[in-house]
């Protein structure tokens, strides 16, 4: 099997001579760029690195979603993840990804060089590895990450208990994608025209985690991430906008089935419930978080390890919930490029780097382009 | 004694010997044996180029090399890619108590091995002892000198627009070589870092192509940071063509598994040439005919621009490429 | 938030629940729990350490079927 066929820029290349004259035209129909949000972070990043998004910007205006753990990630979680790393008896380990989310008054990275035991692993297996090796001190591993992430830490919290581990812990702050999206699409005027779905969450979930959108009858579509998938997807939403029947279409049949991992969903349901959860810039949301369940209390750091209560300090005038929506733009932010700025990050779209504001403020200086073709 | 301890560190015979053992026998410069408290030594020309830099890596051992091969081939790059002829070397030491004595004496030969290989004399030296804890096995500090008779050769304020950006080598091998163990990739043995001196092949390429403008070798920050500061500094644009930039398959599959971006990523025997657009071609064929360089191209070229850094992807659409800003960290996201 | 890559099982560690997996020639051990049954020579998806799904390579093009079929409507 070819891995790297869907990146074969011949294709694309073809592809995209066929595409091109229909998203011309549609976007001549509808009287301005079409507007579609790609919900996954993994997504932001894919079509800003693979150059689709500099590709497609005549045609397309593409708005970075909630679906992005580390923008979502809210204050007051952060400030409580930091509050176990102040613990002289704890060790914190965390995905990369966490070092620099802002919390009220600091970030993991500083915590770090303030003399914080903060770890960085690639997975909660290595996490349980540290667990072990240091017996006498307590392990709290962040979990930070949506449906495909979640499982991989619901695999540690039953090899904590098989493993009789006593210094383990999870923290999590899990999310869940599609509850995010529906609380969006609640909003009737928002101004988005389609949707690229996340391609892993829903190697997770399956499409029939999706499929209850066919009613609102959006675009929307299951993305992969290489450049041939991208343009895939950009260019049949587009032609659904032409339908009057939509459907959500799996555009990525190689790893996404319509069930999804069963298994993955049946060890999420045993190590985790779903609750209300607070996300950085949305408030809070029905459903949308995982809660360790009941079952592995003694794995939750929440209920196990003691801190201070954190105090959080509200960001007041952040415009995330509406820049998501299609409804403003960066600069309709009063702290757009003032007070939030990427070395300085407040709201999800700032936060990532391939957030809207952050793209928006990276490229917005920089549309006197440089003509290359 | 199997071990470095407090003592070592004194100035007394625990010090001596220590010194005789370990510095004298493997380092054998005659100037360095005189122990005096400077060394007195001829120059070749009227200008030098200087240069020092501290090592502070983990692991000290690495599959490609180590610690002091480090050391000593980045100082001598660096003066390299000043268009200077690298000369002479110090080093000094600070050790972990508890080092082991065979892991020094590894170390330093093949600091000697490396100094030879770049006919480089190591000729001062110094070294401490710390208490456990403090500086993970150990830390150096090389400086550097070198002789250049034409200053100003090599310089940004040579750089053209329609020059082009050339480097000799697939990228970020000397970051997957350090990252491999603590991520558990299994490296084939076909991959290690590719840290050696690069002196001698520069002194060549400076006497065949008499248009090259500028030099710089891109480590700690990577391809990306090495050529932004360049635009930054030049006003000029570089826009890089993804396709053209040269990395073996291992490396790119290991840090997509690992989430990160190859271009941030530090090199440690890899020079990126600017040079006119007449001569890259046949430097990079002439590159591809000496061995550890069969992977050099022509990867960009500058433009009248504003400053920025810009990579052409292999679809052809335009992304920037900007500042580090801080650590490359992994991601899952 | 879902970095993953498609790579080959190389080697099956049945009772750890982990494989041997090659991406372009780097390789590294990833759990398969989430998996019910992996053999050497599939291809599996993986994310953050563990292996989230078999690539269905019958499948594999099935996305540019689509494609095709709905510029045909145009």
């Amino acid at each position: 099997m070819n891995l790297l066929a869907y990146r074969d820029r011949d294709v694309f290349k073809q592809l995209f001579q066929q595409i091109e004259p229909d998203l011309i035209r549609i976007r001549e129909k509808v009287g301005r760029k079409l507007r579609f949000m790609e919900v996954c972070g993994t997504h932001s990043v894919a079509f800003s690195k693979s150059g689709v998004r500099d590709l497609m910007s005549p045609y397309v205006e593409l708005i970075s979603g909630p679906g992005c753990p580390v923008c979502v990630t809210d204050q007051s979680d952060i400030d409580q993840m930091i509050a176990f790393a102040s613990l002289q008896d704890v060790i914190v380990a965390t995905f990369g990804d966490m070092m620099k989310v802002p919390g009220s008054h600091s970030n993991l990275e500083r915590e770090k060089s303030n003399g914080a035991d903060v770890r960085i692993v690639k997975s909660a297996y290595q996490a349980i590895d540290i667990a072990k090796q240091h017996p006498s001190r307590k392990l709290v591993f962040l979990g930070v990450g949506f449906e495909t992430t979640a499982p991989g830490v619901a695999l540690s919290l039953k090899k904590a208990r098989e493993d009789k581990l006593k210094n383990y812990y999870v923290y999590s702050a899990h999310k869940l994608t599609p509850p995010a999206l529906d609380t969006l699409l609640m909003d009737s005027t928002h101004q988005l025209d389609g949707f690229v779905l996340p391609g892993h969450v829903s190697v997770i979930i399956g499409r029939k985690g999706w499929v209850h959108l066919e009613q609102l009858n959006v675009p929307a579509v299951i993305g992969g991430f290489d450049a041939i998938d991208l343009l895939i997807a950009i260019g049949i939403l587009a032609k659904q906008l032409e339908q009057t029947k939509r459907s959500v279409l799996n555009l990525y049949p190689r790893v996404v089935q319509e069930e999804g991992n069963l298994t993955a969903q049946r060890i999420l349901a045993e190590c985790f419930t779903n609750s209300p959860t607070k996300w950085r810039g949305f408030g809070v949301l029905d459903q949308s978080g995982l809660l360790i369940h009941s079952d592995y209390a003694d794995y939750d750091a929440a209920s196990r390890v003691i801190t201070d209560k954190p105090v959080s300090k509200e960001i007041r005038g952040c415009r995330c919930g509406e820049i998501v929506k299609g409804k403003e733009a960066p600069i309709d932010c009063k702290l757009f490029a003032k007070v939030c700025t990427p070395t300085n990050p407040l709201g999800p779209c700032m936060v990532s780097s391939e957030g809207t504001c952050s793209t928006y403020y990276q490229y917005e200086r920089v549309h006197d382009t440089v003509l290359l073709r | 004694m199997e071990r470095i301890v407090l003592s070592h560190g004194d100035g007394g015979q625990l010090t001596q010997d220590l010194i005789q053992d370990v510095f004298q026998t493997l380092l054998q410069d005659h100037v360095l044996q005189e122990q005096d408290d400077a060394a007195i030594l001829p120059a070749d020309s009227r200008y030098l180029a200087v240069s020092t830099d501290s090592f502070i890596i983990q692991p000290i051992e690495f599959p490609g090399g180590n610690i002091g091969k480090l050391a000593v081939a980045g100082t001598v790059n660096d003066l390299a890619v000043s268009g200077s002829k690298p000369t002479y070397l110090t080093a000094g030491f600070i050790l972990e108590e508890g080092l082991e004595i065979s892991v020094l004496k590894r170390i330093v030969r093949s600091m000697a091995q490396t100094a030879l290989q770049a006919g480089v004399r190591i000729i001062a030296g110094d070294t401490k002892v710390v208490e456990r804890g403090n500086c993970g096995g150990m830390l150096i500090n090389t400086a550097g000198i070198g002789f250049l008779e034409e200053p100003g050769r090599i310089h940004a304020r040579n750089i053209q627009p329609g020059d082009r950006v050339v480097i000799n080598g697939g990228i970020a091998e000397h970051a997957v070589a350090i990252l491999a163990e603590r991520a558990g990739l299994e490296l084939s043995s076909s991959l290690c870092s590719d840290c050696r001196p690069l002196n001698i092949l520069i002194e060549q390429l400076m006497e065949r192509y008499r248009s090259i403008r500028f030099m710089r070798d891109p480590t700690r920050g990577g391809v990306a940071t090495t050529l932004k500061e360049i635009a930054s500094s030049t006003g000029f644009n570089i826009v890089l063509e993804e396709e053209r930039i040269p990395i073996k398959p291992e490396v790119q599959g290991a840090l997509e598994m690992m989430g990160m971006d190859p271009m941030y990523l530090a090199n440690e025997g890899k020079v990126l040439l600017i040079v006119s657009e007449e001569e890259s071609p046949h430097l990079v064929n002439y590159l591809r005919s000496i061995q550890d360089n069969e992977m050099a191209a022509e990867i960009g070229i500058v433009q009248k621009g504003s400053g920025r850094l810009l990579l052409r992807t292999a679809i052809g659409g335009t992304r920037e490429l900007g500042m580090l800003t801080g650590a490359p960290l992994p991601r899952i996201c | 938030m879902c970095l993953s890559v498609p790579t080959k099982v190389i080697e099956v560690f049945v009772n750890d629940q982990q494989a041997r997996v090659d991406y372009l020639g780097a390789r590294f051990i990833v759990g398969v729990a989430l998996l019910e049954c992996v053999q050497p020579g599939q291809y599996v998806l993986v994310h953050a350490g563990e292996a989230i799904q078999i690539l269905d390579e019958e499948k594999a093009l099935d996305g540019l079927a689509l494609w095709k079929e709905m510029l045909g409507e145009a």
